[in-house]
């Protein structure tokens, strides 16, 4: 693997593979000493044209538990009329010697450009790219899912059969993207419930199920795993829905609908979470929910891919 | 070098052979072969003869929709090296659009830009008129001072921007009746297509690109065909992409409605699945649309619903488009591909004959624009433009074959058919067996 920037075109063995040694990756964090040597001499930066401390964060301690050095770059406001290019600032990285570059960009596409150019030859990890894709918060996800389900016994495991329910901002969410792709290819079944105004056109073709309706989708799925996305505020200003109350109302999962659930479906978001509006405080703080375990893994699973492109394995992928 | 060129063995567009006998700025005969009465038997001494065995003659190209980018953004094209790349792609005349910098919205910029065209000689420069000040659309501009300017400005356009405020459009082409002009309309509704980069559909959801939904086209177009068929003016619609535009003009015009349209080469042969791999060079306005659009648009051309072809060539310089997707700049250059595209996607599938080229690459843009004794049909006494295309010839399209300043064309590597090889301008050859002229040699046509 020399680059990942999408869950779309990965196969379904490669995925398998990246969640198997973020188990590995899991037992050192619960090590007392949680580091390894793996990346030693290598540089990563992480190069963040748009603000998310999470994710930021994950990606460091996923690069120093391999102990890779790491070097932040904060580069808001990226295009040719804001300041300094895309190209000028991956010229500058390869100049420095990265040898990986996790890149978050708010333009769709930025790291495939990065990727495909001849500005730098390190490996791409996609941060979340626009309203792309998201692919390590997908990975993340699936990991959790299927520890949940498969528990010690997860290795070498897919995620076929299991229903999967995807509430909120499908249209600008690359967080429903990357679980769809990733999803499907594990074997899993999805649904997107949304407003209709944010369901994206042509997501008729894709291959989830679509409803306007949670509470229908709820009785009649009986999800294994239901996921609230973040709702941001701006959404109601652009006439999306007509106001929160609203949108909490029909899609929000309040304490009556997590009730319906039943004890072993897990309650999953990416975070960070509007408690009353898109999850009531009890559904994101019952036993059900994987919010914390989702951050847990998603340094796991960050470890992996950082591994897999950087280690001694990338020249033989390249 | 003379003035008197014979081109001998020329397919005439009707698929006639014949032999051009050109001097000074007029086709003194053209004798077709079968009839006898060679051009040859007039040539006499001093004459160069061109062997333009399995060469078609077109009359000069006319391109209604030319971005040449002067004043204000030289750094992507000048008039001199934008119609250097229009001699290369067989144009003989070019409609400068008007969102330059200043604005072509009063009679001394557009004096200007038809200067530069005369002063660079290697084709007929015709200016376009903003409809309204500095493109804002809220204000006509001075169309009547440049109707009546030395340009002789008959084509209006804000092109770039839509005339979305109805009242403003119904105005423009109320006014413009006036002085026997026509409005070329952008067909955009801005509130619809905020921040779009490329066609809504499935893929810009995929992609996670901002759509631009072809109802923000279409129901543009149905407004001004309305509002046209109300006041009882003429209206262009620039660049068509969709299926359902094709629909809206082909039954305004058979309602009567005084609408011409155009399409892109880029738009008649490419499709939004290049934009896959977030390469901007496929990044333009309006954008690349599915395949179903692409067969629409030349059936559009074909039954005649789509009056011409024009290369809305736009030039940017590089580091728009080395860049990430949402920062690149919208278009493509398009002089030097048009004509091969034309002939891959419309000649070579059977959809037009070369006498239809002739008309929707030169005549009609020409009577469009009210461009007068420029495009013709090889009559004995018409001016001296044409051009002399090998359909054999068959290539992959190179940068090389770029003569303006940018570079961004999305034909690179594409296979492409035929090759221009001759272009005369006013009776010089600017473009000679595929050499261009050099500037020092062009006569000003001052």
């Amino acid at each position: 693997m020399k680059h990942l920037l999408s869950t779309r075109d990965l196969a379904r063995d490669d995925a398998i593979r990246i969640l198997d040694i973020a188990e590995d990756m899991s037992e050192v964090s619960t090590r007392e000493v949680k580091k390894l040597p793996a990346l030693r001499g290598k540089t990563v930066v992480n190069l963040f044209f748009e603000d998310s401390t999470r994710t930021r964060i994950s990606f460091e301690a996923a690069a120093k538990r391999l102990s890779a050095d790491v070097i932040n770059f904060s580069a808001k406001g990226s295009s040719v009329s804001k300041g300094e290019s895309l190209k000028d600032t991956a010229q500058t990285l390869a100049a420095m010697g990265a040898d990986g570059v996790v890149i978050r960009h708010p333009a769709s596409g930025a790291p495939q450009v990065l990727a495909q150019s001849d500005w730098i030859d390190a490996g791409v990890v996609n941060a979340g790219d626009g309203t792309h894709e998201h692919p390590t918060q997908a990975l993340l996800d699936a990991f959790t899912m299927r520890r949940r389900i498969h528990g010690t016994a997860s290795r070498g495991k897919a995620l076929d059969g299991v229903s999967v329910v995807i509430v909120g901002d499908i249209l600008h969410s690359r967080v429903a993207r990357s679980n769809l792709w990733l999803l499907r290819t594990l074997g899993a079944e999805v649904t997107f419930v949304a407003p209709a105004t944010l369901v994206p056109v042509g997501a008729d073709t894709w291959p989830a199920t679509v409803s306007f309706d949670l509470d229908a989708t709820l009785a009649a799925v009986r999800p294994d795993v239901l996921m609230m996305l973040r709702i941001q505020s701006e959404r109601m200003n652009a006439a999306y829905f007509p106001n929160a109350r609203e949108y909490s109302r029909q899609w929000g999962l309040d304490d009556e609908r997590l009730a319906l659930l039943g004890p072993d479906s897990i309650v999953m978001h990416p975070g960070p979470m509007n408690r009353g509006l898109e999850i009531s405080a009890g559904a994101a703080d019952s036993a059900q929910s994987t919010v914390l375990e989702q951050v847990a893994n998603g340094v796991s699973i960050r470890m992996a891919v950082l591994y897999l492109l950087l280690s001694g394995e990338r020249e033989a992928h390249a | 070098m003379s003035d008197r060129y014979l081109l001998k063995g020329a397919t005439l567009p009707d698929g006639r052979p014949a032999d051009i006998l050109i001097e000074g700025d007029r086709i003194l005969s053209t004798a077709t072969t079968t009839t006898g009465a060679s051009a040859s038997a007039k040539a006499g001494t001093g004459t160069t003869v061109i062997d333009a065995d399995g060469l078609v003659a077109l009359p000069g190209l006319v391109d209604l929709h030319t971005h040449l980018r002067e004043p204000g953004f030289e750094q992507s094209e000048t008039v001199l090296t934008g119609t250097r790349a229009a001699a290369a792609g067989g144009f003989t005349a070019v409609f400068a659009m008007a969102n330059t910098l200043p604005v072509s919205d009063t009679a001394g910029v557009v004096e200007q830009v038809q200067a530069l065209g005369r002063a660079a000689g290697y084709a007929t420069v015709r200016p376009i008129g903003a409809v309204t000040v500095g493109l804002q659309g809220e204000r006509l501009s001075e169309i009547g001072a440049m109707a009546q300017s030395l340009a002789g400005v008959r084509v209006f356009s804000d092109d770039g921007k839509c005339v979305h405020d109805s009242l403003l459009m119904r105005r423009a082409l109320e006014y413009v009746k006036t002085f026997d002009g026509v409005i070329a309309q952008h067909a955009q509704d801005p509130r619809l297509t905020e921040n779009a980069q490329m066609n809504e559909g499935a893929l810009s959801s995929e992609l996670g690109l901002k759509g631009w939904p072809a109802v923000a086209e279409e129901s543009i177009i149905a407004r001004d065909v309305l509002l046209a068929e109300h006041v009882g003016a003429r209206l262009h619609i620039c660049h068509l992409s969709t299926a359902g535009s094709v629909d809206v003009v082909r039954w305004a015009k058979a309602r009567g409605i005084q609408v011409t349209a155009e399409a892109t080469p880029h738009h008649l042969l490419l499709t939004e699945e290049l934009i896959r791999s977030y390469d901007a060079r496929y990044k333009v306005n309006p954008p690349l649309r599915r395949d179903e659009d692409v067969q629409a648009l030349r059936e559009g051309v074909a039954d005649g619903t789509i009056d011409i072809i024009a290369t809305d060539h736009a030039p940017h310089p590089r580091e728009s488009k080395e860049c990430e997707w949402d920062a690149a700049a919208f278009g493509m250059v398009g002089l030097e591909s048009a004509l091969p595209v034309v002939q891959t996607a419309l000649v070579d599938t059977g959809l037009l004959d070369w006498a239809d080229v002739a008309r929707v690459l030169s005549n009609t843009p020409a009577a469009i624009g009210r461009l007068h004794d420029h495009s013709h049909s090889f009559e004995d006494g018409s001016p001296a433009n044409l051009t002399l295309v090998d359909p054999a010839a068959s290539s992959v399209f190179a940068l090389d074959r770029l003569h303006g300043k940018s570079r961004n064309t999305p034909f690179e590597g594409v296979t492409l058919s035929g090759s221009v090889r001759w272009t005369f301008h006013k009776g010089f050859p600017t473009l000679r067996d595929g050499v261009l002229a050099e500037p020092g040699e062009v006569p000003s046509r001052v």
